[in-house]
């Protein structure tokens, strides 16, 4: 049974070790530039408040390294959906559509033997290309995240609140939703499911694009969800109550117009933290309409009136200030710290091999039923 | 090859899709030692029948046994069974000799030689792809399949329905070898009557969902005789004599009758009857039930 798993398997294989070898070669051979920036930014030899070595480092990292990093990411999340539906679908579904299945389950192995090597043989063989894709560009695209880590910026959007770890649009906190799917353990899982949901479309839809399509569709569902509504409560969010005062404030003034921008800073600071929610608050709770949170900070939509220039005559920064000072201000924060890296990607990729494993059950026991001639 | 244990055994045997019934109410014993052939038109429940026996499908009522184990229980009595299934399936991407190294590797009890043999003999290339194959090759490959596998029972379903005269031959001549070498029990399906008429040594006739009748095939055509003579009605015939077919003309009637006694009445004039007008009057004027009473005469 594993001969033929494997015979049948044999094109797919080696499409996919051609893709990875090539993959290999890009990120083997463009790496050592990379790791000569962190070193020449001294970041290899920093070991504490190294967010300016940092900033240094990714304003320096070329275009083609941009698009490796974010090439990188798009692989990873793409990956388990290839595999899911040319490897997946078909499985099962097109010896049924062959008949070929009358040849399979006619020979001396029992169909559940026949279904658990075939799944077990080549779901390993998704899971094992998930993670060395995932090994390889986490490696080349550590010294990356780990200046991300650092706190460092690119053509520093400084004056921000810090929570945003924004990196000129090519990387960002490896706990940001898009990057958490392209690091790690994680896209073990997702190969594991994306596979599971395209044999078990392809036992119940018994034809094979249907079942790509079915699969492609579920799995994509899966995907958004995860990120928005499951993954943030995986773990207890961390929250977190700051005061916003105007000294640590940015009041940009115009000597003839009078204020252009108000800008808030809060205290918080976590470079790599995954804020769930950031909304500024009054001593009561409520939450002032007129203030909104940009990546740089809050910010008011409407002025209040002490800070209202009057036209025509000088405008005075002090009665504003002392305004928005009485107004106490405060930043309210729910996050996960970036020390959840880690067992965060534990417990999803563990989520994902149980759904995974669970639909492996499902399908042996549906080709056990015996229902297709 | 003569024992106890039956090849086919079923006991209320049915298996329904929806609101129709594939096949009802089927109880039969094939004994072994036969080339059985199962007949019956299209849609008249012959590859259910047979998908049953081999497992790969479950009944809706009654019970199968093959050689007297659960179809496809376990590896043993999979290993016991071989099947060519309907159009001869074959893996398309696999080389003739793939297919080969495959049935090595699932089947313990692989007669490698056997399998080479046939191919020799056939004259495949190895290295040649199954779906490159013609028609007749794929079903004398998917033989090959399922003969070396040495199994006690081999079931084919149609397997010749789409193949040219010549390879149904061919096909049908290697079939006849091998049972004749081997000692195999064979059941295979066909709606063509003249090909079963060939190879088969016993004989179930499928008709709508049901079995009409089963037997050797010396035994029913030593009981079935066709009668013609003056007219008369079907009810003044003997007991003894279940008519199966009649027809009528001004004068004249004539029947096809199941006797186990000799006709002797001098009015009639009595008839052998071939096994294919045998099949055929099963098939289509259909009156007795396995059993032997009678239900209805149909014209």
């Amino acid at each position: 049974m594993i001969w033929l798993t494997w015979r049948q398997f044999r094109p797919q294989a080696i499409a996919a070790a051609c893709a990875l070898a090539a993959v290999a070669i890009v990120l083997v051979a463009t790496r050592p530039g990379l790791s000569a920036g962190y070193t020449a930014a001294g970041l290899s030899a920093c070991h504490a408040h190294c967010a300016t070595a940092a900033s240094i480092f990714l304003d320096r990292v070329g275009n083609f390294d941009k698009f490796l990093d974010f090439a990188g990411v798009l692989l990873i999340i793409v990956a388990p959906a290839l595999m899911g539906l040319f490897w997946g679908a078909p499985l099962i579904a097109r010896e049924v559509a062959d008949g070929t299945h009358r040849i399979a389950w006619n020979q001396s192995v029992t169909r559940t033997r026949w279904t658990i090597v075939k799944l077990g043989l080549v779901g390993l063989a998704a899971i094992a290309t998930a993670g060395l894709l995932s090994l390889i560009v986490t490696w080349w695209t550590s010294p990356i995240d780990a200046a991300s880590l650092a706190g460092g910026s690119a053509q520093a959007a400084t004056g921000g609140n810090g929570v945003h770890v924004t990196f000129n649009g090519f990387a960002e906190a490896r706990l940001d939703p898009v990057i958490f799917d392209a690091r790690g353990v994680a896209p073990l899982g997702y190969a594991a499911l994306a596979f599971a949901l395209g044999v078990t479309a392809g036992v119940l839809l018994r034809r094979t694009l249907p079942a790509m399509a079915v699969t492609l569709v579920a799995f994509v569902a899966i995907q958004v969800l995860m990120p928005n509504f499951i993954r943030p409560h995986l773990l207890p969010p961390a929250h977190i109550t700051t005061p916003l005062s105007t000294q640590h404030g940015q009041v940009n003034t115009n000597a003839g117009t009078g204020i252009t921008d108000i800008q808030l800073t809060g205290s918080f600071n976590q470079p790599g933290a995954w804020v769930l929610s950031d909304v500024v608050i009054t001593p009561s709770g409520a939450q002032p309409s007129d203030i909104v949170v940009t990546p740089a900070g809050p910010e008011f939509t409407v002025l209040p009136r002490a800070c209202t220039p009057t036209p025509g005559s000088a405008f005075n920064p002090v009665p504003c200030r002392e305004t928005l000072a009485a107004m106490h201000l405060r930043q309210s924060i729910t996050y996960q710290p970036a020390s959840r890296f880690w067992p965060l990607q534990w417990i999803e990729t563990g989520i994902y091999l149980l759904l995974a494993a669970g639909l492996g059950g499902v399908c042996v026991w549906q080709v056990r039923r015996r229902r297709t001639p | 090859m003569t024992n106890a244990i039956p090849a086919i055994e079923a006991r209320g045997l049915g298996k329904r899709y929806g609101h129709r019934w594939a096949l009802a109410d089927c109880t039969l014993a094939i004994p072994a030692g036969h080339v059985v052939g199962l007949v019956g038109p299209n849609g008249a429940g012959k590859t259910t029948l047979i998908s049953l026996a081999t497992g790969m499908l479950a009944p809706t009522t009654g019970t199968i046994e093959v050689l007297g184990g659960l179809p496809a229980s376990d590896p043993g009595q999979l290993a016991r069974v071989g099947y060519v299934a309907q159009d001869t399936p074959t893996y398309a991407g696999l080389s003739v000799a793939d297919h080969l190294r495959l049935g090595a590797h699932l089947n313990p009890r692989w007669d490698a030689g056997l399998a080479r043999r046939r191919i020799e003999q056939l004259g495949l290339d190895p290295k040649q792809k199954a779906a490159r194959l013609s028609g007749g090759q794929r079903a004398q490959l998917a033989l090959t399949l399922a003969l070396a596998k040495r199994p006690e029972l081999l079931i084919l379903d149609e397997p010749i329905a789409s193949l040219d005269p010549v390879a149904r031959r061919e096909f049908l001549q290697a079939l006849m070898r091998v049972t004749a070498e081997q000692e195999l029990n064979v059941v295979m399906s066909s709606h063509l009557v003249a090909d079963l008429e060939r190879v088969a040594d016993y004989l179930v006739v499928l008709v709508d969902s049901r079995v009409r009748i089963t037997g050797e095939v010396d035994d029913l055509l030593a009981t079935h005789h066709l009668l013609t003579g003056p007219r008369r009605q079907a009810a003044s015939l003997p007991d003894s004599q279940q008519v199966i077919t009649e027809s009528h003309t001004g004068r004249q009637s004539t029947f096809l009758v199941r006797s186990t006694e000799p006709v002797i009445d001098p009015a009639w004039t009595v008839e052998e009857v071939s096994l294919e007008d045998l099949m055929l009057a099963y098939m289509g004027h259909a009156s007795g039930s396995p059993q032997g009473q009678r239900l209805e005469v149909r014209q």
